[in-house]
Parts: structure tokens; sequence; C-alpha cells
């Protein structure tokens, strides 16, 4: 008990100091618009949030470079959690945050968007993509697809297309993405001209060994597999279906961007993979290009669609900041409904490299077009 | 002041938890009230707030019952879904603070019994393997409550196990658990006093249960089982009501958490978060209250000091952790302190005792 | 057949939670420490077979040797740092410090190897197994795994039982006192214990890996906990029941997801395991332990 006393004293200082340390911050005057950003850099979650984060941090130092409006990105680690999200949120209101960027993941940007809505801060995340991330809060805006529109999307795309009469669906049932894009689908499905056979789950727990999933569907004479999850459990049900010799199409919404670039990935087993996402790192236009040139150059990798997020959240606030005329001393709820007013507005549009033309309704959520892809030869190539 | 070094030994040491607890309920509230605590910290008094209960609850469980859990966060879970459910549905039918305190009772009760349903079983088996019983209760409810939509509507109350749709909750329905999702739009109602006076009830019951009959039964059964069921102690009720206990609390936190975000999904409360709160527990020293309570405060602050360091910070953590485990039970340094300590300080009886439940 | 093709997945991933089960028990038969850094330990084998094949070029085989060499050496040097100094303390202080051994080691992959998940080349490359025209098809890294688990078990049991250290270990694990007054140097008895628990780690990391080969900081998390399920599950401190708790977890899970319910797997699983530990309350094959007062 004595070595605890000694312990506790040198902790009570330590508590005093994170007090005090509170106090330092005072609001330094600059003329940077201050932007803060709130995604998972570790965790499980890890690779989202360092995505938006480096091409946040990118698109920063680009419009910097302009030289006209200035930005200063301070971007926080959540764990993706919303207590720590919170957390993160509230450290970046004491640096001084203006805008927020984020978040990157779902139920922490439910839980700080609630926040930012009460402390007046414009919020624009890159990809929580469930609609309560929005939902009666006339300042909190999404740059991604809502889950919602993603089924719908999804269902019609298939249903469109006839590329399948015999749907199975292997969904993760301890994530909020993937439950909410599966639900509309399911809903949607009912007047289609196809039929959901088979629907099997998978937890983050369990997400190793697919045979039983991908036998049922195979037992249910699917001819697609409807997948709409992340790549990274997408990998492992390609790899497991080639290996049981179960060939039907396999068809991904924007989490399975990211498949052909992961190291060392056998591309040939994603041959014929549809996917709808708005985002393809090897679309020929000057804007991707540049982009995934300087990413590459920087970090050293292939930039997915959540970079691609992350970049275009910073550019559609700067070009609203600039529609609105806004500079870095105003305050932040002043900031907050100028920009509201910009991105509500009819004639606001960006073009970013997540979509051409994207508008925002005054819900928050964002309308683009979709982009139909199917992987041929291990690049992407525009679906009909 | 001369009355108080005549109270009783162990009365003394409660009197300064206690007094440690309010002195800094009311710092915080003044530098509060001044201004002068940042944004950061004051969002983080509830989370404090609720640590501290989770972690004074486990110890009763581990440090003076001497049974070792790996699923409290299960027990915090069930309060969490239990509170926020019971606070929607009484939205604008009873008062704020008066609809927290039943939310609280309400996540504490179903928690209780969840303890009792575990307990129960789980209670016969011995170290590692209640452990892993624990374990598996936590995960079992975690992968329940995902599946798990529960809905208020015009046919009442609801609940389902397909999806939210199966509700049938009609129009002005409202979703309260949306299985992965979580629940969403939680009224915040938990307020740094109502974390503080559930921390006063929760030491209130703790240190007055360690220092009853039933409380050195418990502590009996922890230090010799044999011994203590030879003298007529009944093992399984002592240890089921120190367990049970522990669940009630670990419950009414979980309720104070969920409605102080707007959003709580299951996934939060798994292993880890138990993990977490044991490590509190075994820092600030088994069976000791007060450690337990600085141990949550420390822990839950210093990652967020940490930020400063960016992509280092949690490995500064994890550094710190390992750290402070070897230099606190530095078999040196423990000396070295005894002697320092006795230079000054008459002994205390309880000085000798340390701080160890498990051999 | 489909019975069939279950039960051979299930036996193909509880191999894997078998030999991650088998450092779990041997660590704690002896040292009686849960040394939750384990799967992490896992994850670091798995990182380095990777980069040996896929950056250097070494052949699969090399690969493991190296794996199995790093992964030794830095059992040794974990357990040097964290564990040694808390050799007297309560089996609760190393518990904590194995937890922050294992944040770290997970924090330390993603600044080295990032967090972007990297797709892993199973190290055996034969031709699946297939049987009755096809209908049955057994991967061959199901095949070595299963294989490999058998050996491991049967060398470690015959190590155990046979050789100098062994016979070491099991004094150390039945009374340390004792075990030291016979002049068995305990400290260094553990610390080899240590060194094979953690280069069965860098082989369980590389097979986990060739099954479900996708290779992220947090990959030996999960396996982690469950393989400690697993010990508990078959009576941990029992290398025959590290390996029987292993296997059987993994044919309930597949056979739960296959029968019951994919959405309540864990679950499932989780049930019963409470149930056996109920039945049977050492676990499996664990050892009657009685009580003296």
């Amino acid at each position: 008990m004595k070595k605890h006393r000694i312990f506790c004293i040198a902790l009570t200082l330590v508590m005093s100091l994170a007090v005090l340390a509170g106090c330092g911050t005072s609001t330094q005057q600059s003329t940077a618009i201050k932007i803060g950003g709130i995604g998972p850099l570790t965790g499980g979650a890890a690779t989202y949030g360092t995505s938006v984060a480096n091409a946040a941090k990118l698109a920063v130092e680009e419009i910097n470079a302009l030289g006209g409006l200035q930005f200063e990105l301070n971007f926080q680690d959540d764990e993706h959690d919303a207590e720590k999200s919170v957390n993160a949120y509230n450290t970046l209101k004491d640096w001084g945050m203006q805008v927020l960027c984020g978040t990157v993941t779902t139920t922490p940007g439910i839980a700080v968007s609630a926040e930012a809505y009460n402390d007046r801060i414009f919020t624009l995340t890159p990809s929580a993509s469930s609609p309560k991330v929005v939902e009666g809060k006339d300042n909190i805006f999404q740059l991604c697809f809502t889950d919602p529109n993603q089924g719908i999307a999804s269902a019609q795309y298939i249903a469109d297309a006839v590329l399948g009469t015999k749907i199975a669906v292997i969904y993760n049932n301890a994530d909020a993405y993937s439950t909410g894009i599966y639900e509309k689908f399911a809903s949607e499905a009912n007047d289609k001209n196809f039929a959901i056979v088979s629907v099997t789950t998978f937890t983050d727990d369990t997400a190793t060994d697919f045979s039983v999933q991908l036998s049922e569907a195979r037992n249910a004479d699917a001819d697609l597999v409807f997948l709409p999850i992340y790549y990274q459990p997408a990998s492992l049900i390609l790899t497991q279906a080639d290996a049981m010799g179960y060939t039907p199409k396999f068809f991904g919404v924007d989490g399975m961007d990211g498949i052909l670039t992961m190291e060392n990935f056998n591309t040939d087993l994603a041959e014929g993979v549809m996917l709808l996402t708005p985002f393809a790192p090897d679309a020929s236009d000057e804007k991707t290009v540049a982009f995934v040139q300087k990413y590459q150059e920087r970090f050293g990798e292939i930039p997915n669609q959540f970079a691609a997020d992350g970049y275009d959240v910073v550019y559609a606030i700067y070009e609203a900041s600039k529609k609105a005329g806004i500079k870095g001393d105003m305050s932040a709820a002043d900031i907050c409904e100028k920009l509201i007013k910009v991105f509500t507005s009819s004639d606001f549009s960006v073009d970013g490299l997540t979509g051409e033309n994207m508008t925002w309704s005054t819900s928050g959520e964002v309308s683009k077009a979709p982009k139909g892809m199917v992987i041929e030869n291990g690049v992407y190539v525009g679906m009909q | 002041m001369k009355k108080i070094l005549k109270l009783k030994k162990d009365t003394r040491k409660n009197l300064i938890t206690y007094g440690m607890i309010i002195l800094a309920f009311l710092i915080v509230r003044f530098l509060s009230a001044s201004g002068n605590i940042s944004s950061a910290f004051r969002g983080q008094l509830v989370p404090i707030c609720v640590y501290i209960v989770m972690a004074v609850s486990l110890n009763l469980t581990v440090g003076i019952l001497g049974e070792l859990s790996l699923g409290h966060a299960g027990f915090m879970s069930l309060g969490a879904f239990t509170g926020v459910i019971a606070a929607i549905i009484l939205q604008g039918s009873v008062s704020n603070p008066l609809r927290l305190a039943i939310a609280m009772v309400l996540g504490a009760v179903i928690a209780g019994i969840a303890g009792l349903v575990v307990g129960v079983p789980a209670l016969r088996l011995r170290g590692d393997y209640l452990a892993i019983v624990t374990l598996a209760f936590g995960e079992i409810i975690k992968n329940i409550i995902n599946t798990l939509y529960v809905g208020i509507g015009e046919n009442g109350f609801r609940i389902s196990m397909v999806n939210a749709e199966s509700l049938n909750l009609g129009e002005r329905g409202t979703v309260i658990m949306n299985g992965p999702m979580g629940a969403v739009g939680i009224p915040k109602l938990a307020t740094f006093a109502s974390g503080f006076i559930l921390i006063m009830v929760t030491l209130f019951i703790v240190l007055n249960l360690q220092n009853s009959r039933s409380g050195r039964a418990i502590m009996a059964v922890r230090d010799n089982r044999i011994a203590a069921e030879s003298v007529g102690i009944s093992v399984t009720r002592y240890k089921l009501m120190a367990f049970i206990i522990s669940a009630t609390l670990a419950g009414a936190a979980g309720a104070l958490y969920a409605l102080n975000f707007s959003t709580v999904v299951a996934r939060k409360f798994d292993f880890n978060t138990s993990i977490l709160i044991l490590v509190f527990v075994v820092l600030g020293g088994m069976g000791n209250i007060r450690g337990s309570i600085i141990a949550a405060t420390v822990l839950t602050v210093l990652p967020e000091l940490l930020r400063a360091f960016n992509n280092y910070r949690m490995l500064l953590y994890a550094v710190i952790l390992i750290l402070v485990m070897l230099v606190s039970n530095n078999e040196q340094l423990k000396n070295m302190t005894k002697k320092f300590k006795g230079f000054f300080k008459i002994k205390r009886p309880s000085d000798l005792k340390g701080g160890t439940a498990r051999e | 057949m489909g019975f069939l093709s279950y039960l051979i997945s299930g036996i193909s991933l509880g191999s894997i939670y078998a030999i991650i089960a088998l450092g779990y028990t041997m660590v704690y038969g002896i040292a009686k420490m849960l040394n939750f850094a384990h799967g992490d330990v896992i994850m670091v084998g798995a990182y380095m077979s990777f980069m040996a094949t896929a950056y250097i070029g070494w052949s699969p085989l090399a690969s493991v040797v190296l794996a199995m060499a790093v992964c030794t050496l830095l059992g040794i040097i974990i357990e040097r740092l964290a564990y040694k100094p808390l050799r007297n303390a309560t089996s609760l202080a190393v518990l904590i410090t194995a937890i922050g051994v294992s944040y770290f080691l997970q924090n330390i992959a993603l600044l080295i190897w990032s967090s972007n998940p990297k797709s892993f080349t199973s190290i055996i490359s034969l031709d699946s197994l297939r049987l009755f025209d096809g209908q049955l098809i057994i991967s061959s890294v199901t095949l070595v795994t299963i294989a490999a688990c058998i050996v491991i078990v049967y060398g470690l049991t015959m190590i155990v039982r046979y050789s100098k250290i062994g016979k070491a270990m099991r004094a150390v694990s039945e009374d340390k006192e004792a075990a030291q007054l016979m002049g068995i140097d305990v400290n260094q008895t553990i610390s080899v214990t240590f060194a094979i628990g953690s280069g069965l780690a860098a082989v369980a990391g590389v097979l986990l890996c060739s099954a479900y080969p996708l290779l992220m900081p947090t990959v030996g998390a999960m396996p982690g906990i469950k393989a400690f399920t697993a010990a508990v599950f078959g009576g941990i401190g029992s290398i025959p029941g590290a390996m029987l708790g292993g296997i059987l977890l993994g044919v309930i899970e597949i056979l739960g997801k296959a029968y019951i319910s994919t959405e309540l797997s864990d679950a499932i699983v989780f049930s019963v395991l409470i149930i056996v530990l109920l039945v049977r309350p050492t676990g499996l094959l664990g050892k009657k332990i009685s009580e003296k007062v």
C-alpha cells in the first residue's frame, strides 16, 4: 500500500498538470483557418483514419501553396471509439478548431456530430456514412454516400444490368456500415428481378474462416454474392471461394475499394469483381492522376477511397470558404453559419476526386452519381 | 482533530477517501465555474466518474473477493443499454435528473440479475476457469446485443432479433437499439454532479461492506476458503453477494456512461474494456479502493495527455504501463520506501498487511 | 458431404488455435502467468515471414526459420525485461505487464509496417487434395497445419517427458521451491519455456496467415484470445489438453455457424465453453487439484 501512496502523489501531480495544461491554450491570433480532423490512427481501423489524415494533409499543403486562403490542419486519433472521439473533439476545440473534417468512422461520427451541433462547429465528414450522423443536425454534412443509398444503388445496379437472379449476401453483423447497407438492400430487393437466396454474417472476431458462408451460398445456387463489407475480409472471401472452386460473380460497395492495392494481393482473385465506388485510383482524369502520383510519392502507397474522401473534404471546405469570404479570424460559429448557407445554396457544387458536381441537400447528404466498376486485368473498368 | 485521530483506523482511512472525492469535486466545480478548465478535461469528467465506479466495483470482485473477472464490461454493457431504453421510454414524462436516476437504477438491477445468473454457476469454478467464464459471458452479451433490435412505437415496446423493420413500430415509432448500429439519439442526461453522486454511493456501499461482518466474511473466503468454510461461513453466499454487488454497480456506471454520449454500441464493451478496468484495479492495488480511484482517473486522462506525441501516443502509453508495473513491484524500491516511511511514522497495523490478495 | 467439409474446416481452424494455445499453456504451466502478449508475438512472426518472402525473396521454409529465430529472441527479450523482474510479484501484476507488452507490440508494428493490411502469400504451394470426385476439397494448408499441430504436440510431449530441460520444467511447475532445492535453475527454466513458446508462436503466425492470408498489426489479438480460451477449455497447463481444446473450439465454431446461426456464432462457442467448464471445472484434460488446508 505504501508503494501506491508515492505512486498516487506522482499521479496527482500529473493530474493537476492536466488541468493547468488546459489553461495554457489561449486563443492564438492567426490568419489560417484551423481545421480539425478526427479518425482512427491506431487500432484495428487505423488504415481508414490514416488514409484520410494523409490525404487531408496533402490537400492543405497544396492549398497553402496557392498563397490565398491558408489552412492549418490538426488531425487527432480516436481509435474508432465514440468516447475517444469526443475526447479528440474537445482537444481540438481547445486548440481553436474552426471547421471539423471528421469523423472518419460512423459510430464516433454520431457522438461527435451531436457535440459539434451544440457547439455550432461546421462539420464535413469524409466517410462516416450512416444517415444518423447528419440527421437533424443542420451544420453536419457528408461527403460520402449514405449506407442506405449504397444499398438502394446496389440493388438497382444488379437489377438493371441483370447481373444475377439468385443473390447471396455475406455481411458483417457487428458493423454499422455493413449492416446499414445490407438492410436497405434487402428491403429494396423485394420488388426487383432477383431473389436473395442466402444471407450469412460474420463479425470482426470471426472474420477468418468463411467456408460456411460460402458453402451456404453455393448450396443455394447463388450466381452473385453481394459483399457490403470492407476489402480486408473480402480478400479472404475471394481467396477461400477460389480455393473451394466456387466462382460466382462478386459485387461489392465502396468499402471494397482498396483490394487491388493491398500489398502482395493476387489480383487475379479479384478478376470480374464488381463494385460501386466513387473513386478509382487508376482513373485517367487529370485530377486523379495528379493526386495518386503525389500521394504515392509522399506516403509510399496508392491512395484508396478514404484518402480521396479526405482530400475532397478539404477542397470542398476550401471552395466554400472562398465563396463565403471566410477569414481565419472569424469565430467558429460565424464560419459555421456562412458555410451552411454556401453548402446548401443551389449554385454551389464541387468537382472532386469522388464525384463531379457534388451538391448538398439541407439534410447534409451529398448527391453524386455512384460509379459502377468492374475489375478487369487487375484494373477498374467502368461498368455499363 | 483529536476526535478524528481517535476514530478507528479504518474509519479514518475511509473518511480520507470520501474527503478526497469531495475535495476533487469541489475543486473541479470551482475551476469549471471560473472557466479555468479545458474542454478536453471537462469532456472527460463523466467518463472518469464512470471508470472510477467500474474500477471500485471490480475491485470488490478481484481485490476483496479475490476472484479474477475478465467480463466486467459485460455488466456495464447491460446497464448501458437498459439505461438507454429507460431514458428514451421516459422521454417527456419525468424530469431529467429523475430520468437519469431511474435509468441508472434499472441498469443496475438488470446487471445485478445478470450477476446472479452468471455468478451461481461460475463461482463454483476457481481462478482462471472463473476468469474464462466471465470472459465468455462478456463476449456472449456483446454478440447478443449486436443482434438485438428494440423499439417503441404504436404497438408499444417491441424486441426483435431480425431487423429494425420487423419491429413494426409504425410511423412515429423510435428504434432504440438498432443491432450493430447500437443506440442512437441518446439524450445527454449524464452530468458531472450525477457522476459524483454515483461515486459517493459506490464508495458508501463498498467501504461499508468491506468493514462489515459480511465484508470480513468475504475476505475470509478470499484468504482461505477452507478455513472460512470450517468456521461456518457460507462460501457461496458471500461470493455471490460480492459478485452481484459488483455487477450492480457496474450496471449503474454503464447507464451513466451511455447517457453521456449520443450513441453507444455493443462493441465498446468488449474484452479490451474489461481488461482496461482490470488494469485500473491492479495498478491501484488489490483491495485498495482509494488506489483504484486514483489509477482509474490517471489512466483515463493519460492517453489524452499524450496526444502531443501524435503517432507515438499509444506506444508511450504501453511503455508507461509496463514501467509503472515494474517500478511499483520492484523489491528494492519497496524496501526503501518501507524504511523511509518507518523513519517518520508510527507503524499502523494496516500498512503491514500490504495490498495483495492473490498469491 | 457438407458435414465432412465443415468438419475439416473446423479442424483446420482448430489446429491453428491449438498451436497458439500450446504457447499459452506451456508458459502458464510453468510460470503460472497468462501471457496476453502471446497473440502479438504471433503477429510479429507472421510479419517476419512476410518480409522474408515478399521483400527479400527467401524460400518459405527459410522464412519460417527466420520468423522462429526472431520470435524466440523477442520472447527472451520480453521475458528478461518485462516479466523476470516480476518473478515474485502476484500473477495479476504480471498479467497487466503482459497486456502492456501486447499494446506495445501492436503499436510498434503499426509504426513499422503501417496500418495497411498486407496479403500474405501462403508458404505452402502444394495442390489441394480432392476427394470423392472433387466434392470434398482439402487445401494443402489445412493438411500442413494439422500435421504441424500433431508434430508439435508430439515433440513437446517428448521434450517435457524425457529431456533434461523438460524434467526441469515439470519440476518447476510442480513446486518451484522444491525444484530450486534440487538444484534446478528456476529462472532459466522459465526463460527457456518462454523461448520455446515464442518460437511456437512464430509457427502459429505463419500458419494462421497462410490459411487466412490477411496481415495487420491486430491480426494476432483475436486468435490469441480464442486460443487462450481453448487452452483453458482443454485444461490449462496440459499439452494434449491445449490441442484438444483448440481443435474442439475450431470445430464448434464452424459447426455452430453451419447448423445453428452465423449471427450468433460467438455466443454459441462461448456458451458451449461455459457448459463444458460447469461439467468439468478444470477443463477437459485438466488435473483435478486437491486443496491443501
